[in-house]
């Protein structure tokens, strides 16, 4: 079984995705080329290849599609991504070193352009929602601004682009120091950068692979398909425990939703898809604030803060998360169904 | 009913196992997949090759890569100390209204997307879980270690759980796209980012009233165990006297 193509006629479009995918290529490859010159990195002939492993797939993959055909360009990517992992899993990916202004220099800058400062990034969301709005079917002699299956992101590339601007008028900084100053924040990410899109190929292999089928089955020997209620429980809270055993609601997503919400729920009950996924996922981040697995989040902070019980910040928020699973129990079983 | 087929799942036990021995998230999680292929008996090279359609299918995850030039200008000019001393600058601060302002501030701002705009190492240890005891202290006087560790596992919870519950509202984070790539994957059409982002807003709302509700009884928490704290003091003194 492989996942559905729908092979829509591709409207020509300014901000198409492949264009977007052609910036984030341009910008990755920029990255690359500046660790690369960065003399004070420890790792950055390994950090660059993972990066350019990665930017590489942006940049070449629909010219490697239309050249050398889905199949080999398929292969390829997927070589990459397993030279991905491995240099990430091997520890070859690390922070350089960065031009980074005084802490006095910061501050007086901060006090000279005050709450200006909040604009650029303030703009982005907001503009999104506006651009995604009003100009989703702006188009001239048939070539349409946005791609009209991914509207939003067009949008949202929009939005970046005019923020860059208005913060380049802000804070006299040109947009080419903001994507120099970016490398900053992205190794700063680093790997955990491309946790998602891995997720999401998991789950793929998981489709493939027909995972969701046995979990249905395991499902359908405890809880009648019938039975909406039970099945919102058993989403919702196998979300949160779930997320409590792998210790990221990412990893428990695409699992739980194959197995229990889309058949069960989207396919057999004609639930609506948006909220169910939205309030699926919440339901997982409430067994993220209970697990000692979440450690960033639960028991780093413990530590940072000297306590003597490192499981007082779990203990603090298990009360809201706990209150919190239910209230999504609820609201989802009270708006995921039309009829 | 067919048969039940567990072999399936057994990249479910490689993703719970490798969490639980720490090893690379995306390590793990090719594994994973690897192991899965394998179990289903997938020939290598159609494992590798689906490894590298999904992973192209789901680009748009890497959208966020566009906002950072933005942030990390701003950030280049002070965006970080501007936001700190913003919320150094309220006076006036109790315990509760201290957190409770950071939850609000927090969740906005993740909403908006400005995830590193604070965090629990940038904000919570220098900033917040210090104020927050500062304010107590300067209510009660010398606080005992448990109660100072229960206001700063509070303020610790607080970035937590404002930004989880702020972050999924905007749409250009990991969460989102990845619900989006999930759905598209599964053949289901016609659901933009956007709806997904705007159903996340009830239980953002839900979050904030829960814990805001809780903070607002964090101070006649504090004031009670002060009082316990006072009394068995001051037991053990007349004790001690008698």
């Amino acid at each position: 079984m492989s996942a559905p193509m729908t092979t829509q006629v591709a409207t020509p479009a300014v901000l198409s995705i492949s264009n977007i995918y052609l910036l984030i290529g341009f910008l990755v490859m920029f990255l690359v080329v500046k660790t690369i010159q960065d003399r004070g990195h420890p790792k950055k002939w390994t950090t660059a290849l993972f990066w350019f492993l990665f930017g590489s797939a942006f940049l070449f993959g629909d010219l490697s599609i239309k050249v050398l055909g889905p199949s080999i360009t398929y292969q390829w990517v997927g070589f990459s991504v397993l030279a991905i992992a491995l240099l990430a899993g091997l520890g070859k990916v690390s922070m350089g070193s960065y031009n980074v202004p005084t802490d006095e220099e910061l501050k007086i800058s901060a006090n000279r352009l005050g709450n200006r400062l909040f604009i650029p990034a303030v703009m982005i969301p907001i503009v999104t929602v506006i651009c995604t709005l009003l100009l989703s079917k702006v188009n001239i002699a048939d070539v349409y601004l946005f791609d009209q299956r991914h509207v939003t992101l067009a949008a949202l590339t929009l939005a970046c682009g005019l923020a860059l601007i208005i913060g380049w008028k802000i804070t006299s900084g040109s947009p080419l120091l903001a994507v120099e100053e970016s490398r900053r924040l992205v190794d700063s990410i680093g790997w955990a950068a491309i946790l998602p899109q891995m997720l999401a190929m998991l789950g793929g292999v998981f489709i493939v692979a027909q995972t969701g089928t046995a979990i249905q089955d395991l499902v359908t020997l405890f809880i009648s398909p019938d039975n909406r209620f039970m099945l919102v429980v058993l989403y919702c809270a196998g979300m949160a425990l779930f997320t409590m055993i792998m210790g990221n609601a990412f990893a428990a997503f695409p699992v739980m939703t194959a197995g229990i919400a889309v058949p069960f729920l989207i396919q057999g009950h004609g639930a609506s898809p948006a909220p169910l996924v939205a309030i699926g996922m919440y339901s997982g981040y409430c067994g993220t604030l209970m697990t000692p697995m979440a450690a960033n989040f639960n028991i780093v902070p413990a530590a940072l803060l000297d306590l003597k019980d490192k499981y007082q910040v779990i203990k603090v928020q298990i009360p809201t998360a706990l209150t919190l699973l239910a209230i999504n129990i609820l609201l989802m079983y009270g708006v995921i169904f039309n009829d | 009913m067919n048969e039940l087929n567990l072999l399936p799942l057994i990249g479910i036990a490689v993703v719970v196992l490798g969490f639980a021995l720490r090893f690379n998230p995306l390590l793990v999680v090719c594994v994973a997949g690897l192991v899965t292929g394998w179990a289903v008996d997938l020939a290598f090279l159609t494992l590798i090759e689906t490894f590298g359609e999904k992973f192209m299918n789901s680009r748009q995850l890497a959208s966020f890569l566009l906002i950072l030039p933005v942030i990390a200008l701003s950030e280049r000019y002070g965006l970080q100390q501007r936001a700190k001393s913003w919320v150094a600058s309220i006076k006036s601060a109790t315990t509760a209204r201290i957190l409770s302002l950071y939850f609000v501030v927090r969740e906005c701002s993740a909403a908006l997307g400005l995830l590193s705009l604070a965090g629990q190492a940038q904000t919570v240890r220098p900033l917040l879980a210090p104020m927050a005891l500062g304010a107590a202290a300067n209510l009660h006087g010398e606080l005992p270690k448990h109660i100072k560790d229960m206001i700063s596992a509070h303020a610790a919870a607080c970035d937590n759980i404002a930004v989880f519950f702020g972050e999924d509202i905007f749409i250009a984070f990991g969460a989102v796209l990845l619900m989006d790539a999930f759905l598209k994957e599964n053949g289901i059409e016609g659901i933009e980012p956007l709806h997904i982002g705007l159903w996340a807003i009830p239980t953002a709302i839900a979050a904030l009233i829960v814990h805001l509700f809780r903070l607002a009884r964090l101070e006649a928490k504090i004031s009670h165990q002060m009082q316990t704290h006072i009394n068995s003091q001051s037991h053990k003194l007349n004790e001690e006297l008698s």
